[in-house]
């Protein structure tokens, strides 16, 4: 780069007038509130009224809420690793075929993966509800097909429910999650160099061989991406385990949700949220270990 | 790879996409039923009548302008902001400008529930009345990230030269920027509002800690599986799907024919 074009990159104040208001609104909307969390989950509720507390240093809060959440702390990580491993076994082949099979359809097909995640997290829990209700269409399937008394010994079903049950969550999340783990496996396989393909050909590896050595590895920072793009967002989720789920199969965002909101628990549940917090924060640090901010597969 | 195993595949996703649009479908499906009660949520019979009276549901109609204007303002605030920021990363090389971005992305590394939290009781601390202003911070916060982020993206992809050869020419640098990098950026910020809108108009899990008494659609829709599913909800939903659609397809930039 010439002198004086570097120069001109490198004017001293006014990136800072622009970047002022925006840094404002992280600071003010998100690093002080996140912050705020810690001395609220070491305080006491002054009634059982209300939002207001006093800080008294209670550590209790912690093992309180890690004894009596837990469990469902598990079961939240659960749901999302099963939903992500459902996802998984349809989004991989899906990809593939999007970007080996797909042509000049490669868009389209794109774009059709996109649209359902343009209708809300609501509408489809509502749909959701017709398709999975004790006479839907689902459940009749099952039915005509006689699965009911073997889907039930599976634990699938629930006394030959479906809806309020485990198996509801889980496909109400692997929908949410399926556009998150195709996308940026879509991605990592337009990357690869047809070229390498034809030189695997021309070396004679078959097809299964030049999928294990080369499409493969080389999808795997797609694998990541959508790994952690799905799993996060399953682990918090609210809509479905609250509106698909039975009382047993809450998630811990809606545990503290009920802490906060019903039992008016404000510093049990800001122990909680920095819990989740620290936990995800950890698996995000694990899987972007020695590598950039880059790798974060943003819009 | 032979013919069975190409049929497979096919299959398997065509497999996929079903359970993508299993909800979509019922959506559209349903939006055309004939309900008796109040939980339009068994099929009775087909009916134009639904799509005769879309906005016949006041209070949903209402919720429904609601989240519109709120998307609307969350999202002209969040590209604004964000855009500033953009420019301000990709243009100079700011001190920190990496911490920047790592703040910028941290918000969408943890779960709404998360952020969330950490606003209510921001709001209660502050004694700060829930209600349509809160609404507004909150959204335009969590957007905010995603339209940094892309313009920021956009920035990067073109030549920085451009500005500096208008400028070179006689144009002050605000002309520089409104003749050429404005231009330049236009779909890469209609691509940032359109996202943020959309994110603003689906949001539930902020919105339902910091609305307050203020009903945006989908605290609406949460409610209405207690009280009543208007098929009007389906008619309200086809039409948001239909429109996105039109939106996506016209905001899609014309691709390269892939490789």
């Amino acid at each position: 780069m010439p002198r004086s074009l570097r120069a001109e990159a490198r004017r001293p104040r006014w990136p800072w007038l622009l970047l002022t208001p925006g840094l404002l609104w992280l600071l003010g909307l998100y690093v002080l509130p996140l912050l705020g969390l810690v001395p609220l989950s070491l305080s006491e509720p002054l009634s059982r009224f209300g939002l207001d507390t006093v800080f008294t240093g209670r550590v209790a809060n912690y093992s309180e809420v890690l004894q009596a959440y837990g469990p469902i702390l598990l079961r939240s990580f659960s749901f999302a690793a099963i939903a992500t491993a459902v996802g998984l076994v349809l989004a991989y082949p899906l990809a593939f075929a999007i970007r080996f099979r797909g042509g000049r359809w490669q868009p389209l097909l794109i774009g059709l993966v996109v649209l359902p995640s343009l209708s809300s997290f609501l509408v489809r829990a509502i749909a959701w509800t017709s398709l999975l209700g004790d006479n839907g269409p689902v459940l009749g399937l099952v039915e005509s097909l006689g699965l009911t008394d073997g889907l039930n010994g599976l634990g699938v079903l629930r006394d030959g429910r479906l809806l309020n049950t485990p198996t509801a969550v889980i496909i109400g999340l692997t929908n949410t999650l399926l556009p998150f783990l195709v996308l940026p496996l879509v991605v990592a396989m337009q990357r690869i160099d047809p070229r390498l393909l034809e030189a695997a050909a021309d070396l004679h590896a078959g097809p299964l061989r030049r999928f294990i050595r080369v499409v493969w590895p080389l999808s795997l920072p797609g694998l990541g991406a959508g790994l952690l793009l799905s799993l996060i967002p399953a682990a918090g989720d609210v809509v479905n385990p609250r509106f698909l789920g039975g009382p047993n199969d809450r998630m811990i965002a809606n545990a503290i949700d009920n802490l906060l909101l019903v039992q008016l628990q404000a510093p049990r549940a800001a122990a909680l949220t920095l819990v989740l917090t620290a936990l995800i924060t950890v698996a995000v640090g694990l899987q972007l270990r020695g590598r950039g901010l880059e790798e974060l597969p943003l819009p | 790879m032979n013919r069975a195993g190409a049929l497979l595949l096919g299959l398997w996703s065509a497999l996929a996409y079903g359970l993508l649009y299993a909800p979509v479908v019922v959506t559209v499906l349903f939006s055309f039923n004939a309900p008796r009660g109040r939980f339009n949520l068994v099929w009775q019979g087909f009916t134009l009548e639904n799509w005769r009276h879309p906005f016949q549901d006041g209070a949903l109609t209402a919720a429904f302008l609601t989240s519109l204007g709120l998307a609307v303002a969350a999202a002209l605030l969040a590209v604004l902001l964000g855009g500033l920021m953009a420019l301000a990363l990709s243009r100079a090389r700011v001190r920190g400008g990496r911490w920047i971005e790592l703040l910028l992305a941290l918000p969408l590394t943890n779960p709404e529930i998360v952020l969330a939290t950490a606003l209510l009781t921001l709001f209660v601390g502050l004694d700060l009345p829930r209600g349509p202003l809160t609404l507004l911070l909150s959204h335009s916060l969590f957007c905010l990230s995603y339209a940094a982020l892309t313009l920021k993206a956009r920035l990067a992809g073109f030549d920085p030269t451009l500005e500096l050869a208008a400028q070179d020419l006689g144009a002050p640098p605000l002309e520089a920027f409104r003749r050429v990098t404005l231009p330049l950026l236009a779909p890469g910020l209609l691509a940032a509002m359109l996202l943020s809108f959309s994110l603003s108009f689906d949001d539930y899990v902020v919105s339902s800690f910091t609305a307050g008494e203020t009903l945006t659609l989908p605290l609406y829709l949460a409610g209405a599986f207690q009280r009543e599913i208007s098929p009007q909800i389906q008619v309200l939903s086809t039409l948001v799907l239909l429109v996105s659609a039109l939106v996506l397809v016209l905001a899609s930039p014309p691709r390269r024919s892939p490789r």
